[in-house]
């Protein structure tokens, strides 16, 4: 198939169609809308499930009564509607049926506004809904990315019986770029076997998520930790950028680790030996290939669209062996390059620091007072 | 002339395939298990039981999949008529029911029983009304009646205070999308039937596709009330009716042509 | 004479809430004095004779534990005669 100049929202949806969708639920929100319009042209075009559903609440629901009958399903919406999910995301999780999630990230916390940001890392990454549970986040950094990704993401959450979420900023949303959309599969016809289809001729499912018996419920927090385990040792995804000879790393995931590339490809053009790695599986999150970093890197910057969601794992990761410093953007403002560089030049000039909080740093910097 | 033949006896009433054989939580009397029983009964009768699939709610009757031989999903508090939405746009041909209490129904969970009506979205619901939040110890629930003492309102429901009950059959009734609303009693053998009859239209509805389908059932909760279950019955017959009267609220030209 | 009937309780099902004993229009149902359930109930039981074998109370038990059986009376026209 040929490339074609696809717009972020669209070719997620298109992409999503063509690997099989049979249900979207959704409800409107900027900069994710017409993600939820493209469904609502196509999905009933192709005989196939579309519901404009009353909130995000419903919508989540919606998605989590399919995912029980084994659907392909999935759900799209923007911060504030992603928080209004995430007691479906809880449930769903716990109940062990796969779905997909597309979070198209606005500035926040609040109502904010409509502009690019990557503040829903913490949300999605490191839970939301309660109690312990993980679920897997992919975070494209171009249109083309966006398509694979989100078909990988409907091929994972069937694997592993697990929520897969695609995360991206709003300007990856909204900005065209030419990239080519896979061949359309054919929706599948069967349904598996633990599905809830009606007990023709076989026992009755049940897909619920309470144990009222605490060591079976314990039981079942182990079987998704295993789960998680297994996951993280098959599906970590990242990618290096002249890291070959790097001696100071730069981490950032999605639009964030688009406009850092721009930065480390001039500060390569004025002989700094910097690389860039660029998380594509925030979660499970490539820990020990940040950790192996350690070895020869001398510092590293972390790149953000929030305040430092990403910074606390990649110091986990990082583990007080080497400086880490930071650099973010808020509110919807995104990173110039030129922003970014300066920072790569202040790391190659020698001045990581161990001293007190990344954050604690920038704040200081940007602000410049205690 | 004619000849009386006395044949050995014969099964009248025998307990429905549809549900399965263990006791359930319920406390003695409680009436969840009569809407359980009729709802088995018709599934039986319509030989609906390999094409159904439940959604329970979060209430007592959370564990009603334990009881029904037949496929079952557990929604969050409120949210099954938006999961039964997403099961039945995934299988049309199956009939997909929710039951659920006036807590879970009226109150946490009113946008999404709103929406599922409007949206004629062809799927029954057995809205069982209590009066009080059975599962929690009996706190006031959005159709506590005026000066009903709860443990939430313990000096009986003050509309000054905490309003008026929600009457649901009526609200939802209102809305184009819903093909069959109407409220029944379980507290008598006659409207017992009668509430089984109306249980078997709202599937027949939903099986010939003519939209959403509600039966509210006027229920007992003897232990939170602090009565036997007979005493109980009583209370709901003098106290619940006037309040709540069983009646058809809203039977869409579609419906009223059905033979059931 | 009227028709016979009998019922039969489920003591895995019975929790002796009475509803039953108080619906039974015959009233020839009980709770058992002496019987108790493996849950700890008084069972309902049939007391005495004149169960017709009308259903009701399975109509109402909560439980479905009541299972009810009738005689059953075939009416035929025999031809007399030419
Ligand atoms: C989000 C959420 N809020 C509160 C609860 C606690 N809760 C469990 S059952 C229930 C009330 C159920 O009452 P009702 O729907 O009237 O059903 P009943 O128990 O009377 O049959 C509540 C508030 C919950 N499980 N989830
Ligand atoms: S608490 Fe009330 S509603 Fe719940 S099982 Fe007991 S009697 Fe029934
Ligand atoms: S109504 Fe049912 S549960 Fe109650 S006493 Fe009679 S048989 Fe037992
Ligand atoms: S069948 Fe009728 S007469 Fe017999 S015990 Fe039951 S209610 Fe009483």
């Amino acid at each position: 198939m040929a490339r074609e100049l696809l717009k972020g929202n669209e070719a997620i949806a298109e992409a999503a169609i063509r690997a099989g969708l049979q249900a979207y639920f959704g409800y409107p929100i900027t900069p994710q809308t017409e993600l939820l319009e493209w469904m609502a042209h196509r999905m009933p075009e192709l005989g196939r499930a579309f519901v404009q559903a009353e909130s995000e609440l419903g919508a989540i629901n919606m998605v989590y009564g399919a995912a029980c009958t084994g659907a392909r399903v999935m759900t799209s919406s923007s911060s504030p509607g992603i928080s209004l999910m995430m007691e479906g995301l809880s449930y769903i999780a716990a109940t062990e049926v796969p779905a997909v999630l597309v979070d198209v990230m606005r500035g926040g916390p609040g109502l904010g506004n409509i502009a690019p940001a990557q503040s829903d890392y913490n949300q999605m990454v490191h839970g939301g809904g309660h109690g312990d549970y993980h679920t897997i986040v992919l975070a494209p950094a171009t249109i083309q990315e966006a398509i694979d990704l989100t078909v990988l993401a409907f091929d994972l959450a069937e694997k592993y019986r697990s929520i897969a979420v695609v995360l991206l900023d709003g300007s990856l949303g909204q900005m065209m770029e030419p990239a080519e959309l896979p061949p359309m599969r054919p929706v599948r016809q069967t349904f598996p076997a633990w599905a809830a289809t009606g007990a023709a001729g076989r026992e009755r499912n049940v897909l619920t998520s309470i144990y009222l018996d605490p060591p079976k419920e314990e039981e079942a927090n182990l079987r998704l930790l295993r789960r998680w385990q297994e996951i993280q040792a098959n599906e970590v995804r990242f990618r290096e950028y002249f890291m070959e000879d790097a001696r100071f790393v730069v981490v950032g995931f999605g639009s964030a680790g688009r406009v850092a590339l721009s930065a480390v490809r001039q500060a390569r053009a004025e002989g700094i030996p910097v690389g860039l790695l660029r998380p594509i599986s925030l979660s499970p999150f490539p820990t020990r290939q940040i950790a192996a970093l350690c070895e020869r890197a001398e510092a590293f910057l972390v790149v953000e669209m929030n305040a430092g969601q990403m910074l606390e794992d990649v110091r986990l990761a990082v583990n007080g062996k080497r400086p880490v410093e930071f650099y973010g953007r808020m509110g919807g403002v995104m990173p110039f390059p030129d922003e970014i560089l300066g920072e790569i030049r202040r790391l190659a000039a020698g001045e990581a620091s161990f001293e007190g909080h990344p954050r604690d740093r920038w704040l200081q910097r940007l602000t410049g007072s205690n | 002339m004619v000849v009386e033949q006395i044949v050995p006896e014969e099964i009248v009433y025998q307990r429905p395939r549809s549900l399965v054989e263990c006791a359930t939580h319920y406390c003695p009397g409680c009436t969840h298990g009569v809407a359980h029983r009729i709802i088995a009964e018709v599934i039986d009768e319509m030989g609906l039981r390999e094409h159904t699939i439940g959604v329970a709610s979060v209430g007592c009757s959370v564990f009603a999949y334990n009881y029904f031989d037949f496929d079952w999903v557990q929604a969050p508090h409120g949210r099954a008529p938006a999961m039964a939405t997403g099961v039945k746009r995934v299988l049309p041909d199956r009939m997909v029911i929710t039951y659920q209490g006036d807590g879970d129904m009226a109150s946490i969970g009113m946008t999404e029983v709103v929406h599922a009506a409007a949206r004629g979205e062809n799927i029954t619901v057995f809205f069982i009304n209590n009066a009080n939040y059975g599962m929690t110890g009996g706190q006031m629930a959005p159709t506590t009646l005026p000066g009903q003492k709860t443990t939430s309102s313990p000096h009986g429901r003050d509309v000054e205070l905490a309003g008026y009950p929600i009457r649901a059959s009526e609200l939802l009734a209102t809305l184009e999308g819903a093909a069959y609303v109407v409220r029944r009693s379980l507290h008598d053998p006659k409207n017992i039937r009668l509430a089984k009859k109306a249980v078997r239209t709202a599937l027949e509805v939903q099986r010939q596709g003519l939209g959403f389908s509600m039966v509210e059932m006027l229920s007992i909760c003897p232990t939170n009330w602090g009565m036997s279950p007979n005493q109980a019955l009583q209370w709901l017959a003098e106290k619940m009716i006037p309040y709540y009267p069983v009646g058809d609220y809203r039977v869409s030209p579609s419906v009223a042509q059905l033979k059931v | 004479m009227p028709v016979q009937g009998r019922v039969v309780i489920s003591e895995l099902y019975c929790k002796g809430c009475e509803l039953c004993v108080g619906a039974c229009p015959q009233e020839v149902l009980r709770l058992s004095t002496e019987r108790i359930t493996s849950k700890g109930y008084h069972p309902a039981e049939l007391a005495g004779e004149g169960c017709t074998g009308c259903g009701i109370c399975a109509v109402v038990c909560p439980e479905a534990a009541i299972t009810v059986y009738r005689q059953v009376i075939r009416r035929s026209t025999a031809a007399v005669g030419a």
